[in-house]
């Protein structure tokens, strides 16, 4: 009888042991935090990266970007205008509630709403509607084939629980508001937020009741996401193995750490592009010495720039090849890129000064530039050695770089003459860069365009883009709408960024298009 | 001229007076003390070769013309790699690392000297008045003190600088960051002088002479200024030569911390900050060599003060 007690405690002890070598807690470093937990406030991608984790869409894509379900397990044109999709069942919320149409239709009515970030993802939405529990059907004001696309990263909050918190509008995070889902969240995901301090660090752990169980290792038992700003002492905490994941590996620094046995590097092309805008609208530039009249109004002024930017240097230089230099702000991995968009002639300063005197500067203007100093790779660098480059054609440049945090907010209240900003395309389609960033600011659309740039054409192509059912007529209006916007070169492209992320040896994360990991699938090399 | 110089009594005169002077106690313990004139020398080289970095840089890093990003990132030019006309190597734009040196000294001792400068009148001013007011005058210049005192003086920096950017915001441009710099460093060091001052104003004002002077009518101002003054200058010098060191490492902070002046014409702490970024990349000419400047400029001018303390306290001897 003792024997077999023993025996049967050595065997729970062994299988304790065993789960103990398998499951384990994981460090995951950044230099940036998300800027909310609420999912509907902020549309950038490290916000969207950590909520992630936490809220799930009805579709996602894999690492091929290949669309796959999610919160619905199937989804179909019921007719032109109308799209149908099937939820799970048994999928319930961190606090137990279950997931049902009502809270479909509540999200995306609460990401329609007028502090929502993510309008522009249900552009020309008419009505969400539940038709039962477990059906919801969209309705589009024209007919829009690629609603599935835009949906996955319109995350899904329980109704019940936003209406009891009070939360049931978007944080209006422009003008420094809060609410309840700031820092809590609920969602249906494969981690439960435990503790929020933001900018510092997020704990969250696994779930032990998610739906995708069977589907997923989910051997990472919590998680927690620490933001170090500081490019060196990121890499330091990983080395010194006090964290496990870096995802934002600095370029300077990815030689160093493959040379290192202990670690595995990662890396891939990202789906986003950097550039500079400018304010093409108002009447005036605040920080500039030209008074009375916009300089970048005009567009030699632009291509000014634009000549005078030397991309092979920054490729080289500043990003040690993690970058494609890039004509245009859209990327390769976009509906509607054309590889000749990225045919850029090389640095012409001669030209350059010639395009600005012409346009009535020859001795050039002085102009502040917003640059954020904690989103992009080597960010602030890029902003400096543009600067230069700048300095060489006679634009005086007062550099301001600071947090994303103060940044976006400047950008999105239209305090910035001149700034960088990098784009990703969540959608892979040509009309999420259009609506986002170059149509007139009004409306679902224009959220993110801080040029005040508006062009009534173009905004009428845009908008017939999402009821354009034949989709060789639909990239036959991209191409026009591109060959229109390029012109106007109110965006001057510097690259595509690449991306890597260093790692401990047992784990393998692979560096997608979007930026995300998905931790939930990480399963620990047995040594 | 020519007369006044052959004149024997004049002549006579003017050796005295630098024979005066080079018997002094001061000139006989810095003559003596072999770290003093080290640290004398460190100083005056990296003040001067400060002042003169116009004409001894071999780029002027401050102007985005002439740099080319190309050149970035070169090693010393003794090093594989290295290119003689970038004697310490480029940084991460192409900024000679020996000229930014230079031109950064420049800003930092600026800098430092104007905050000091500004402090030290700040806290003379406010111990004179509060050591020969007395009363409640006293008592809320000193309050106010020794609150201050509780604050670390990089935080109220710190919150000088915020609050400047929340003011100035896109105006915020070089001049404007200098001078708040100098404000808010001198802001946050000018309590060690008040307390000083009035300590010695408070023994000096009983004494004979200042109630002489009171007792002609003089105005109260004039006394402190002409009088008083005067005598307690002595402790003042040793506290204006440590915190000069103090000022000039806070600037250095500062900067490190990116609250100082703009990336694009960087002090020692900025090129510090810019070096840190690529220690793992074994780019170390970066970092290394404004923080060796900065650490033997802040170490000598403070072995100064410490010589000039010594030397100027009868007690010590």
């Amino acid at each position: 009888m003792r024997l077999k007690f023993s025996a049967l405690m050595l065997g729970a002890a062994m299988a304790l042991a065993a789960t103990a070598a398998d499951a384990r807690a994981v460090k995951w470093a950044r230099a940036a935090d998300a800027l909310t937990l609420d999912p509907h406030a902020q549309n950038e991608g490290p916000t969207i990266a950590f909520n992630g984790q936490v809220y799930e869409a009805l579709i996602t894509r894999d690492n091929a970007n290949k669309l796959v379900p999610a919160l619905a397990t199937s989804w179909r044109l019921v007719d032109p205008t109308t799209w149908e999709f099937k939820l799970r069942q048994n999928v319930k919320f961190h606090n137990g509630d279950a997931l049902t149409a009502d809270d479909v239709v509540f999200s995306f009515q609460r990401a329609l709403a007028p502090t929502s970030d993510y309008k522009g993802y249900l552009a020309n939405t008419k009505e969400v509607v539940a038709v039962d529990p477990f059906t919801v059907q969209l309705k589009t004001n024209g007919p829009n084939p690629l609603v599935p696309d835009n949906l996955t990263t319109v995350y899904v909050m329980s109704k019940k629980w936003a209406e009891a918190n009070n939360a049931t509008k978007p944080q209006d995070f422009k003008n420094k508001e809060e609410n309840f889902a700031v820092r809590n969240a609920n969602g249906t995901g494969p981690f439960v937020l435990v503790s929020r301090e933001p900018d510092v660090k997020t704990v969250v752990k696994r779930n032990d009741t998610y739906w995708g169980r069977g589907g997923s290792p989910l051997e990472i038992t919590e998680l927690t996401l620490t933001t170090i700003k500081q490019d060196a002492t990121r890499v330091a905490a990983l080395l010194s193995g006090e964290v496990d994941v870096v995802q934002d590996v600095p370029v300077q620094d990815i030689e160093r750490l493959k040379a290192s046995p202990n670690l595995r590097v990662t890396e891939g092309p990202e789906n986003r592009s950097i550039f500079f805008g400018f304010d093409v609208g108002s009447k005036e530039l605040a920080s500039s010495d030209v008074k009375g009249k916009n300089p970048f109004a005009d567009v030699r002024v632009r291509q000014a720039v634009n000549s005078a930017i030397n991309r092979q240097a920054i490729q080289r230089v500043v990003m040690r090849g993690q970058s494609v230099p890039a004509g245009s702000i859209v990327g390769p991995f976009v509906n509607g890129y054309k590889k000749e968009y990225d045919n850029v002639s090389p640095p012409d300063v001669a030209k350059a000064k010639g395009l600005l005197a012409a346009a009535g500067y020859p001795n050039g203007f002085s102009v502040s530039l917003h640059c954020p100093n904690d989103r992009y790779l080597n960010d602030e660098a890029i902003c400096q050695a543009s600067v230069g480059m700048l300095g060489q054609i006679g634009i005086k440049v007062n550099l301001l770089s600071q947090s994303k945090s103060l940044h976006f907010p400047a950008l999105q209240n239209l305090k910035s003459d001149f700034y960088l900003l990098g784009w990703g395309v969540p959608t892979y389609d040509s009309d999420y860069i259009f609506s986002f960033l170059y149509h007139t600011r009004e409306g679902t659309r224009g959220g993110w365009n801080a040029t005040r740039y508006s062009n009534p054409d173009a905004d009428k192509l845009i908008q017939s883009l999402s009821a354009e059912t034949d989709l060789a007529k639909r990239n036959a209006t991209i191409t026009q709408i591109w060959d229109k916007l390029l012109a106007d070169q109110v965006y001057v492209a510097i690259h595509h960024q690449m991306l890597a992320h260093a790692m401990k040896n047992d784990i393998n994360v692979p560096v997608r298009p979007d930026n995300i990991i998905f931790f939930k699938d990480v399963a620990f090399k047995k040594s | 001229m020519p007369a006044q110089a052959n004149d024997p009594v004049a002549m006579m005169r003017r050796r005295s007076r630098l024979a005066a002077i080079m018997d002094s106690d001061l000139v006989y313990s810095f003559l003596h003390s072999r770290i003093t004139i080290a640290a004398a020398i460190v100083t005056l080289a990296i003040v001067l070769a400060a002042v003169l970095a116009p004409w001894i840089a071999t780029q002027d890093p401050y102007d985005l013309r002439v740099l080319d990003i190309l050149n970035s990132h070169n090693p010393p030019a003794w090093l594989k790699g290295g290119d003689p006309q970038f004697l310490l190597g480029t940084d991460d734009q192409g900024r000679d690392v020996f000229s930014t040196i230079l031109y950064g000294s420049r800003q930092s001792i600026a800098i430092g000297v104007m905050a000091t400068l500004f402090a030290g009148m700040l806290g003379i001013s406010l111990g004179l008045i509060a050591g020969y007011a007395g009363g409640s005058v006293d008592a809320v210049i000193m309050r106010a003190a020794d609150i201050q005192s509780t604050f670390p003086a990089i935080l109220i920096a710190m919150l000088i600088d915020g609050t400047s950017r929340a003011l100035f915001g896109e105006q915020r441009n070089e001049q404007v960051v200098f001078w708040v710099m100098v404000l808010s460093i001198g802001l946050s060091f000018w309590v060690q002088y008040a307390r000083t001052v009035r300590g010695s104003t408070l023994v000096e004002k009983n004494k004979d002479y200042v109630l002489a002077a009171r007792l002609i009518g003089i105005r109260p101002v004039k006394i402190l200024f002409r009088h008083v003054l005067p005598n307690v200058v002595g402790p003042v010098l040793v506290i204006a030569t440590i915190n000069l060191a103090l000022a000039i490492i806070t600037e250095a902070t500062l900067s490190f911390l990116g609250l100082g002046l703009p990336s694009t014409q960087p002090s020692l702490g900025t090129l510090i900050q810019i070096g840190q970024k690529y220690l793992f990349a074994g780019e170390w000419w970066i970092a290394i060599f404004p923080g060796v400047t900065l650490a033997a400029l802040v170490l000598a001018v403070n072995l100064l003060g410490d010589w000039l303390r010594d030397a100027l306290n009868p007690k010590l001897r």
